[in-house]
């Protein structure tokens, strides 16, 4: 097996697996780039991936070829809504925010296996027949070698991902809401006295978020996992939530980090079948992405610092 | 007339616990199930007959202890959100050691449930002492630290422990907590010894955190930190201190389910749930022994009923997953239904 086909297979895997975590981790930016702790975000891909299939289920002779991304649509929607419960709770009600994330990663499995139970009547969905599946990407997959690398077999979601990344690597930086969310995140009281509606902010940031980990979650299930069950959404969440902080706080950094961990997920999974990794246990491999984002913490990899005012609730008037 | 904050700290978790059951109730009318039957069902299940309440107190006893490791964190200003991790490590190490050795139960039982303890404690102890040391935040370290023990743990338990198999052997009877007494008492339920450890665990955190100097400082710690190091306290390793102990805690409840209910580690494709119900319980029973006590018995009882949910009323046992996090969230959420007795109180004073 030469170099060049290990690569064909790993870097369409890797950018496989990576889409989910971009999305979400990119939410998860917002979040507590604004200040608030989003513990949450297994919790809001959960949802987003119950609500992706169940609606890809349900429309799929409706919407033909369309489905998985009307699904994603959906999927981007009560994301945004279910969120809206963090986002009351710890902006408005000031719970602590690792708390509130908790019970909505808690309330998400809850809801979504009640609602399958309910909707049919078994533990699991079936599988979808609509959804995300690999193609080469007109006109950029006949490019010689970079062409089959990258564009090859591949699926759209990821550069719809590394887009996005892009995006909001803009809004944050170079717009006038981009500069109010980090003042909100760093120095609240500061902001409100500048004129900035901290809520408001607050309350946007939890939202986008929510649609984004919706998404990660909807883009997960239906190109990866194709149902929903019980363990479909297995610390994704808090692997894209390694990946903000091992990106410190920043979306072009949360998508380099979830593109690695994308990278390490999948050599854990194929990687009994490349030569020179056969005879490594794939536990190193597993726990790649929680020991370096340790390690990331700890200053070794460079200190990562969260925003100041994270996890702080802001209250009018208190000093 | 105006509450007092002692009544308000125990009227607020009974109002949150009310407010789940009542929005449960709200979701199985919308969703056309039947309420009465539903929670009638999980009564039975439950407390129905000596075997189920047999298995309740068997899953209360985690549940304490876990309650027990989150509250002592707590209590120390840290938020321990790696009890489940913990747990994890504790439950494998307590089997190892009920696996490996044969000796006398007067020392192989103990032996087994400390290493348990001592497992969990250390992996306590890492957050702790980057927290101490580097100032990183446990919330993050100890998630992480969650899913590092479960991929390790199965993989010693897949490649070191059990010949390419699923799970390991059984612990031997010297280190089984087993009880052949409770079993027959409870129409062979998985009831165990392990209650009696996590009640004196109870006793032991009371004792620690009201008898003790060191108890003082862990509190002083977890109230203002400034203030206590101008005292003359070391922080520093009062932080590691209070995760050694909250991860021994943790440690036990694995080494309960590892040495009582299962009796053997099996590899695992997601987490058991239990460290992150014991957030539920902390919260729950404000942190204290008794309130600790209380909410572990109500979220075993809970969990054990609705097993039988499904049996009996045809309903989703999730819907009981949804009324834990409900109250989770009511608990955390506890300023609106503070301001809300506030106003009601006044309005009497009128």
């Amino acid at each position: 097996m030469s170099f060049m086909d290990i690569l064909v297979i790993i870097i369409p895997s890797t950018l496989l697996w990576a889409a989910p975590l971009i999305f979400t981790a990119l939410g998860g930016t917002f979040s507590e780039r604004s200040g608030v702790v989003n513990i949450g975000l297994e919790g809001l891909m959960v949802i987003g991936a119950f609500s992706a299939i169940v609606f890809n289920l349900t429309f799929d002779d409706a919407l033909g070829a369309w489905t998985p991304w009307v699904s994603l649509l959906v999927a981007m929607a009560v994301g945004a809504l279910f969120s809206l419960i963090h986002a009351v709770a710890s902006i408005t009600f000031r719970a602590d925010q690792t708390v509130s994330g908790v019970a909505i990663n808690l309330l998400a499995v809850g809801v979504s296996l009640f609602l399958v139970k309910f909707f049919y009547d078994k533990g699991q969905t079936d599988i979808i027949q609509k959804g995300f599946s690999k193609t080469d990407i007109p006109f950029l997959s006949d490019i010689p070698v970079i062409g089959e690398l990258f564009f090859s077999n591949t699926y759209y979601t990821s550069f719809v991902a590394i887009f996005v990344a892009v995006i909001a690597w803009f809004i944050i930086y170079k717009t006038p809401f981009g500069l109010r969310l980090r003042a909100v995140g760093e120095h609240p009281m500061a902001a409100d006295t500048m004129g900035i509606n901290v809520t408001k902010i607050r309350y946007i940031a939890v939202v986008l978020s929510g649609a984004l980990g919706g998404i990660g979650g909807g883009v997960y299930a239906q190109s990866i996992s194709s149902d929903f069950g019980h363990a479909t959404i297995s610390g994704q969440g808090f692997m894209a939530l390694a990946a903000m902080i091992f990106g410190k706080w920043h979306p072009l950094g949360a998508m380099g980090a979830a593109l690695f961990f994308g990278f390490a997920q999948s050599l854990s999974i194929i990687g009994n079948s490349l030569p020179f990794l056969e005879n490594i246990p794939n536990v190193y491999l597993l726990i790649a992405p929680y020991v370096l984002t340790i390690l990331a913490l700890t200053g070794f990899i460079g200190r990562a610092d969260a925003p100041k005012a994270s996890g702080v609730p802001y209250i009018k008037g208190s000093r | 007339m105006q509450m007092s904050n002692r009544t308000k700290n125990i009227i607020v978790p009974i109002i949150a616990v009310l407010l789940g059951i009542l929005v449960g109730t709200i979701i199985m009318l919308i969703t056309g199930y039947d309420p009465v039957a539903a929670f009638g069902a999980l009564w039975n299940g439950a407390f129905g007959d000596s075997y189920f309440t047999g298995e309740t107190i068997r899953q209360i006893t985690p549940y304490i202890l876990a309650g027990l490791a989150v509250a002592f964190a707590f209590r120390t200003g840290l938020f321990n959100i790696g009890v489940e991790g913990q747990l994890i490590v504790g439950w494998l190490a307590a089997v190892w050691v009920g696996v490996a050795f044969e000796l006398p139960k007067v020392i192989h039982l103990p032996l087994a449930v400390l290493a348990g303890a001592a497992a969990g404690a250390l992996w306590a102890f890492i957050p702790g002492l980057l927290k101490a040391r580097f100032r990183v935040h446990e919330v993050i370290v100890t998630i992480m630290m969650n899913y590092v023990a479960l991929h390790v743990t199965n993989y010693i338990i897949r490649s070191v422990l059990a010949e390419s198999s699923d799970r390991t052997e059984l612990v031997h009877q010297s280190a089984s907590l087993r009880s052949p007494f409770f079993e027959s008492l409870t129409d062979y339920s998985r009831l165990h010894w392990g209650i009696f450890i996590a009640l004196i665990c109870v006793f032991i955190m009371w004792f620690i955190l009201e008898k003790t100097s060191r108890g003082y400082e862990l509190k002083a710690v977890g109230f203002n930190q400034h203030a206590s190091e101008y005292a003359g306290m070391n922080v520093k390793s009062n932080i590691i201190m209070s995760m050694v102990i909250s991860g021994a805690f943790a440690g036990l409840a694995g080494a309960m389910e590892g040495l009582g209910t299962f009796g053997y580690a099996a590899t695992k494709g997601g987490f058991t749930g239990v460290g992150f119900d014991g957030i539920a319980v902390a919260l729950l029973g404000a942190n204290g022994p008794i309130g600790i006590i209380l909410a572990a018995i109500l979220f075993g009882s809970l969990k054990v009923g609705a097993l039988n949910m499904p049996l009996e009323a045809g309903v989703p046992n999730e819907l009981v997953d949804i009324i834990i996090a409900l109250i989770v969230f009511f608990v955390a959420a506890s300023y609106m239904i503070r301001m809300f007795i506030d106003r009601i109180s006044k309005k009497g004073v009128k």
